[in-house]
Parts: C-alpha cells; sequence; structure tokens
C-alpha cells in the first residue's frame, strides 16, 4: 500500500488525479476504523492533514467557506454564533478526542445516512466545494448524497470546502442515540427557521438511505410562519409531515416503527424551541 | 523514513507498512507500552495522548501521519499533579483505562473546561472505565482543577 503525503492543496489535487484509487484520509476517524477492522485494503492512502490551506475558514459572500480540514472542535469555539446548527450537532458527535480530529468534509466523504452534520448542512442549504485537476464544482448538499455511503465527487476529486450560507433566526438539532456521548445517531434532525426570508430548512438523519429535507414540512411550516403562540396542531401536522417525509428500515440501532415515531417527536420539539426563540428574538 | 517525536525524543522509524498506527508504532516499536489498546476503534479512549498539546486517540492516527508533530504520552509526563490525585483518589481499579483517563483529563485542564462535575463527565465521555471508577476520577480531576 502506498502514502502519498501531500504538502500542499495543489499536490493533493495532483496526486489524486495521478493515483484515483487513493483513499483521502482526513481526521481518520472513520478511515482508521476500516483499516483497523481490515475491512477492504486501500491501494493508497493520500494523507491531508499537512495541508494547511484545508484548515481555514473564512466568510465568502454571506456564506462561512470551511476548509475540509476545519475540525468539529473549531467549528463549536469558532463558528458557533453564525452557524449555531451545524454548532450544535458538531458537539454531539464523538467524543472530545474525535472532535479534535474529525471534519465535516469527512463526515461527507463518509456520507453514512447517520453523520450528524448533514441535518444542519441540509437545513441550512449547504453546498460542497469539490475540486479537482479539472477545475472546480459547486454541489449543493442535496445533491452531494447518491446512496448508501455514496455521494456525487468523481474518483479523481477531493472536497476542498463546505460553504454554509450565514442566516439570521433560530437553528436546532435533535439526535436520538442510547447514550449521551460516542453514539451513532438511531434518527436525527435538524431545523432552520430563516427569518430574514421566512423560508424553513430541514434535514433527517439516518431515517433513509441517505440524508434528506423534509420539503412539504418546510413548505406547510413557511405558510403558517411564527406568529403568537406555536398552535399543537400546526406542530403536529409538521411532525407528520417530517416523518412521511422519512423511509427508514430496521437495523441493530432501531426499527423503522420506532424512527418515524421518534422523528415527528423530535421535528414538534426542535419547532417548539425555534418558535419560542423567534418570539423572544434570540436565543430561547 | 518517517520520525516521531515522542517526550521529546526523536526516533526514526521505518515504516514499511503505511498502515502501522500510532498506537501499534508507540507499543510495539519503540517500547512505550504506558498507552494502552482497549479497542483499536476509536471508542474506548485508552489510547489518549497529546499531539502538539491537543487530545487524540494513537488508534485512529497514522504513525507517518505524525512525521513533524509533538506527540505526548503518560511516560512524559513529570510527577503531574493529576497523576497524584488518581492515587490518592483511588481513581482506578485494574488500571487498564489510567494513562488514556489522565492524558485526557491534562489536556481537558488546559481546554478550561473542569468547571463543574458535569463538565468534567461531558469532557471526560471519550474515555471509558470497565470497572466503574467514574465517581473518582472526577474527584481527582476536580481536586486538581480547583487548585490549578
Ligand atoms: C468512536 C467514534 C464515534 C463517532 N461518532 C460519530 C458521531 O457521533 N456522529 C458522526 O456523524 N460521526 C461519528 N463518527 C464518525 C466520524 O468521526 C465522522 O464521520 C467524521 O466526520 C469523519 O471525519 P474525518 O475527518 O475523521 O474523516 P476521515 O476518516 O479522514 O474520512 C472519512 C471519509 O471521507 C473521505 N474524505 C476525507 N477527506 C476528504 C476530502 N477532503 N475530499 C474527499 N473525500 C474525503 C475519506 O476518504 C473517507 O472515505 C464516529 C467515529 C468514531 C470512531
Ligand atoms: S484503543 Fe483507541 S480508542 Fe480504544
Ligand atoms: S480502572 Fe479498570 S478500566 Fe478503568
Amino acid at each position: 500500500m502506498d502514502f502519498l503525503r501531500a504538502t500542499t492543496w495543489a499536490e493533493a489535487l495532483r496526486m489524486k488525479a495521478d493515483r484515483p484509487d487513493a483513499t483521502p484520509v482526513q481526521g481518520g476517524t472513520d478511515v482508521m476504523v476500516e483499516i483497523n477492522l481490515d475491512k477492504g485494503r486501500p491501494k493508497a492512502l493520500l494523507d491531508l492533514t499537512p495541508v494547511a490551506e484545508l484548515t481555514e475558514w473564512s466568510v465568502e459572500s454571506g456564506n462561512i467557506r470551511i476548509g475540509a480540514g476545519v475540525t468539529y472542535t473549531r467549528i463549536i469555539a469558532e463558528l458557533a454564533d453564525r452557524l449555531p446548527g451545524l454548532a450544535q450537532a458538531s458537539r454531539t458527535v464523538g467524543s472530545p478526542q474525535i472532535r479534535n480530529r474529525g471534519t465535516v468534509a469527512g463526515n461527507l466523504g463518509a456520507a453514512s445516512p447517520a453523520g450528524d452534520s448533514h441535518p444542519p448542512l441540509l437545513a441550512s442549504g449547504a453546498i460542497v466545494e469539490a475540486e479537482s485537476v479539472d477545475g472546480t464544482r459547486m454541489i449543493p448538499v442535496g445533491d452531494f448524497y447518491t446512496g448508501v455511503k455514496r455521494h456525487a465527487l468523481a474518483s479523481h476529486e477531493l472536497i476542498r470546502a463546505i460553504h454554509v450560507p450565514v442566516k439570521r433566526g433560530p437553528q436546532y438539532f435533535s439526535k436520538i442515540g442510547t447514550r449521551n456521548a460516542m453514539v451513532i445517531a438511531v434518527c436525527s434532525f435538524g431545523i432552520a427557521l430563516n427569518a430574514e426570508d421566512r423560508t424553513v430548512g430541514t434535514g433527517i438523519g439516518s431515517a433513509a438511505p441517505t440524508p434528506r429535507r423534509a420539503v412539504e414540512a418546510e413548505a406547510f411550516l413557511a405558510g403558517n410562519w411564527p406568529a403568537g403562540d406555536l398552535d399543537p396542531a400546526v406542530a403536529k401536522r409538521f411532525g407528520e409531515l417530517v416523518a412521511a417525509a422519512a423511509a427508514p428500515i430496521d437495523d441493530v440501532r432501531g426499527s423503522s416503527g420506532y424512527r418515524v415515531h421518534a422523528l415527528a417527536v423530535m421535528a414538534r420539539r426542535t419547532l417548539g424551541w425555534a418558535w419560542q426563540e423567534l418570539r423572544n428574538g434570540g436565543r430561547s | 523514513m518517517t520520525t516521531l517525536t515522542v517526550n521529546g525524543t526523536e526516533y526514526p522509524l521505518d515504516l514499511a507498512d503505511p498502515r502501522v498506527t500510532l498506537l501499534d508504532a508507540l507499543r510495539d516499536r519503540l517500547d512505550l507500552t504506558g498507552t494502552k489498546k482497549g479497542c483499536d476503534q476509536g471508542a474506548c479512549g485508552a489510547c489518549t495522548v497529546l499531539c502538539d498539546g491537543r487530545r487524540i486517540l494513537a488508534c485512529l492516527t497514522l504513525a507517518a501521519q505524525c512525521d513533524g508533530r509533538e506527540i505526548t504520552t503518560i511516560e512524559g509526563l513529570e510527577s503531574h499533579p493529576l497523576q497524584d490525585a488518581f492515587v490518592r483518589h483511588d481513581a482506578f481499579q485494574c488500571g487498564y483505562c489510567t494513562s488514556g483517563q489522565i492524558m485526557s483529563a491534562v489536556a481537558l485542564l488546559g481546554e478550561n473546561r473542569a468547571g463543574t462535575d458535569a463538565d468534567i463527565r461531558e469532557y471526560m465521555s471519550g474515555n471509558l472505565c470497565r470497572c466503574g471508577a467514574y465517581s473518582n476520577i472526577v474527584a481527582a480531576v476536580r481536586e486538581v482543577a480547583r487548585h490549578a
């Protein structure tokens, strides 16, 4: 097995073009588990950790451009005010040690339906910046997931960054697991109420072959934009529409029936928090 | 050739197979067996070490990725107050998780996150103790955090 160590982004792109069979390694918190368990041996590993450009984030036309090497720990510490949904989800990933290495780019590369960054990325309309020696493609995150653990990257492409729009308004993330730490989601849900244009974003995790939005639920809530007290009938309908958007399976972590039920509950609860925050004009 | 810098000492390493983890390199090549292997998949924290001062899992890190980084293991602590506090609070039974617990706690103190017991529990949640010494571990960390 070959070990390729890129020191600059340009070099990483050249190496990936020469060796499309190389598995990129960022934090390694997914890749290394597979290697240690000897699940399939990659022909080559492409270490991206020395690439300094990837560890930076910047503000670009209303978006935060998060480099592929920015860890969860840094998103929590540096971006929680501007990207509250993503920061909340990041806090639930693994453990402090995992968050010191793990990245959103790695979460996207693994494309597990259970990845915690996916619901907030979907809810806020994030865009994946994919790059190769041939150029750059901007892929809306909803088009990025193509199947269970499959994504839209070509074999010579790498993720350069994730662009997450900064939006005014409450964002919440909720996750069900068997305990409070180091746990893969049984199912998860993210919501964003965009106060500026009165639109709603949602993201469902671990309850379909890919992470997905609940499009009808978004439209329903935008048509019933928060004013006054939250009508329990609106909350209930929102929960039902979120649950209806899911297509879960039975697996070791939970049954399909449980996931559908839990999604409706999480959708109602996160809506309650978000509604309250909107009424209070700030964090609830 | 990879050079590992562990506890201030440089070790040249010939990694014919790049899959060698930092954990296996420490234990099997450098004979630094203080760092333990509990699960080899990131789930127990027994292999916690510091890399450039931040806590990471040696089992999920390739040795080859550590070229040019400063690694600190339990052997590199010079009678840290946490080690003494763990002994006085009886913060272990079999001791297998202890070096990982202590390395994690050393980082935790540096992160200034040991304000309350709930914080200590939350930010030590990546370190499991099969013997269930948790309340004594929290007591040891609390004491050192208070006197820091
Ligand atoms: C104990 C434990 C607990 C965990 N808990 C959680 C959890 O609670 N929630 C959660 O969502 N995940 C969890 N994970 C999984 C993992 O930590 C996350 O998916 C993390 O985001 C992966 O990021 P990474 O940088 O470590 O990725 P890596 O392991 O480096 O890479 C993951 C995948 O992405 C590819 N990749 C990496 N960088 C790029 C790039 N720049 N371009 C293209 N492809 C790339 C890799 O080839 C690989 O296929 C856990 C893992 C462990 C071991
Ligand atoms: S051995 Fe590394 S986390 Fe368990
Ligand atoms: S003391 Fe035995 S595992 Fe913690």
